[in-house]
């Protein structure tokens, strides 16, 4: 297929590049799992083959030859040959046919998943791109007008699968505004009303939020932490520890919190305040700059009740497909 | 007069900690170590060794390790406990590994990293003076070259390998009363060049590609310590150069040498200087000068 225009950001996205977080290369891959893993199985493909991830606005993309392809995630109201197209649904393109977007309504991130998959070298064992030092994806950057991409053989009966669509029920809302999270880490560096304020506040989602982190801003967080004197190789200012590891997902405290996301460094000094429960990443990923968030404190055991649900509604969708 | 000997350091009990459902995170100390951090190099190494079914991610950092799981395999608690009969069977003074140590030539108080931290004065804590001036007065030296040769006279050792792919953490090999200390800038620049040689806390840091940091700025090498391509020599088995436990001497070099070197790395002719060792930590704790300079030998 080929790029007639890349709209905002678009990038080749996968479920992920492990194993490598020693080095420091963070795992890239779909900033929403869910919808990229559900895009994927809706036209026959397995769940790691590599989509398209388009934010804000998407791509005008011609289709070289006959494709079956379906679009999830944010709505962007797509349109085949000017012809809206239902989301979350297998649909079929023609050769020469054209896919164009709108501004998103609804979420930030749509996938564009196509029978046989985006086919590219993996790097690392993975083809998500991470522009960073640029790797992965297509020449390790996002998509430009004129980049084509080759699509993979799809071992599915493509045409079994047109028509095949997600019940309304089972999509996710992408209005939620509470965020889940395990309070740890070095939550101990926060005073008692520090921890209060941050849970009670309102976040609202900052201009700057992509797939490195989500910057908030809200209440003034500088009285937030317990003084003390700072351990040797710390640094001075009392948000500074000890250069440590990041999970993604965390919540790092950098002047205003900071939750950082797929492509995010992979460690560095800041005090990190808590984690947020995986499936609640993709929920994150889909909100939009200027929304409001709030931080719900759930414990380990919770967390994994949230990861569970999560999954048996994975397994539900993939059993009905 | 310095210590002539590393302090062995008695660490606290370790902080065991979710990160969300899929995260652990183990701080074996709050305060920076040689103890805590060969704590960490063999905990992870031993849990790779295992290789618990459901772990994804082991990364070890400077005084503290991560660990990356698949809850749906391996619950949280059960990786924890058998984290902690680990810490417990650990006995660091028994742990050795084969070492590299690198030759990195250091173009110290360079144009390019200079004119990046005058941009960026007003987010410094002394925005009259330059980096180099603010650490070096601030540890006591006489003079930036009396800070520079105490920077480039004794090897650092890796120790932690992170924020950006192939970016070494370095932990001097010195007593600790010999240990340089700076605060990082008050607010993050936006731009730092590639190659820059930074210091926050306790730690050098090589930045492999230009972005944001916080750390004071000293100067840049010439030689790359990312090559996403693998092309030039000592890239040959990962696109990183330093591995955690590996150690870098630092050596001032002047404008001609680093341009001759990047002329060499940019052709990719440059054959970096290093070679291999077994490290054994009570013989470096015992006698850390000396053992430096054993070290050293083998860039000859």
């Amino acid at each position: 297929m080929r790029i007639l225009d890349g709209g905002l950001v678009t990038t080749v996205q996968d479920t992920g590049r492990y194993g490598h977080y020693h080095i420091g290369m963070p795992p890239s891959g779909a900033m929403d799992q869910f919808a990229h893993k559900v895009g994927n199985w809706l036209v026959g493909n397995d769940e790691s083959d590599a989509t398209l991830e388009m934010t804000y606005m998407g791509a005008e993309i011609e289709f070289e030859e006959d494709t079956v392809f379906a679009v999830t995630g944010a709505d962007m109201d797509p349109s085949l040959e000017d012809e809206p197209i239902p989301t979350w649904t297998a649909v079929q393109a023609e050769a020469g046919d054209t896919l164009d977007f709108e501004f998103a309504t609804e979420g930030a991130r749509a996938y564009l998943a196509v029978a046989g998959g985006i086919d590219i070298e993996p790097v690392m064992g993975s083809r998500a791109t991470y522009t960073l030092i640029g790797i992965g994806g297509h020449e390790g950057r996002s998509l430009e007008e004129g980049d084509e991409l080759s699509i993979g053989e799809s071992s599915a009966d493509t045409n079994e699968l047109l028509g095949t669509s997600i019940d309304e029920t089972d999509r996710p809302d992408y209005s939620q505004s509470e965020i889940n999270v395990v309070m740890g880490l070095c939550d101990y560096r926060l005073t008692d009303e520090g921890r209060q304020r941050f849970l009670d506040a309102d976040w609202k989602v900052s201009d700057e939020a992509d797939r490195v982190g989500y910057r908030f801003e809200g209440p003034d967080i500088t009285d937030m932490f317990e003084e003390r004197e700072q351990p040797f190789g710390a640094g001075t200012d009392v948000t500074n520890v000890v250069d440590l590891g990041y999970p993604v997902g965390s919540i790092q405290m950098a002047g205003q919190p900071i939750i950082l996301m797929r492509d995010a460094v992979t460690g560095g000094g800041y005090v990190t305040v808590g984690t947020v429960v995986s499936p609640e990443r993709d929920a994150l990923a889909q909100c939009r700059t200027h929304s409001t968030v709030d931080f719900n404190a759930v414990d380990v055991e919770e967390a994994l009740e949230i990861r569970q649900e999560r999954d048996d509604l994975l397994e539900t969708i993939q059993q009905s497909l | 007069m310095s210590e002539k000997t590393i302090t062995r350091q008695d660490l606290p009990s370790p902080r065991y900690e979710y990160g969300g459902d899929d995260w652990v995170f183990v701080e074996l100390a709050e305060e920076m170590s040689f103890d805590a951090n060969f704590k960490a190099q063999a905990i992870t190494q031993e849990i790779r060794q295992n290789s618990l079914e459901g772990l994804i991610e082991v990364a070890p950092s400077n005084a503290s390790y991560l660990i990356q799981f698949d809850p749906n395999v391996l619950h949280p608690d059960e990786l924890i406990d058998e984290l902690k009969s680990l810490e417990e069977e650990i006995d660091v003074s028994e742990y050795q590994w084969e070492a590299r140590v690198f030759d990195i030539p250091v173009f110290y108080d360079d144009p390019w990293t200079h004119e990046t931290l005058m941009d960026f004065r007003e987010r410094h804590q002394d925005p009259d003076a330059t980096d180099l001036e603010y650490s070096a007065e601030l540890n006591g030296f006489d003079s930036v070259q009396a800070f520079i040769d105490h920077h480039s006279g004794a090897p650092h050792m890796v120790t932690m390998i992170g924020f950006v792919p192939g970016l070494p953490f370095c932990f001097q090999m010195v007593p600790h009363d010999e240990q340089i200390e700076v605060p990082k800038y008050e607010q993050p620049r936006t731009a730092t060049p590639s190659r820059a040689i930074g210091f926050g806390g306790a730690f050098t840091a090589i930045y492999p590609v230009p972005g944001a940091g916080g750390y004071q700025l000293y100067g840049r090498t010439p030689v790359e310590v990312l090559d996403i391509d693998q092309e030039l020599s000592a890239f040959e088995d990962s696109m990183v150069l330093p591995n955690p436990g590996d150690i870098l001497n630092f050596r001032q070099i002047d404008r001609d040498e680093y341009d001759e070197i990047r002329s060499e790395i940019e052709d990719g002719t440059y054959q970096y200087n290093y070679d291999r060792v077994e490290f054994e930590i009570q013989a470096f704790f015992d006698d850390p000068h000396g053992y430096n300079e054993q070290l050293l030998e083998v860039l000859d």
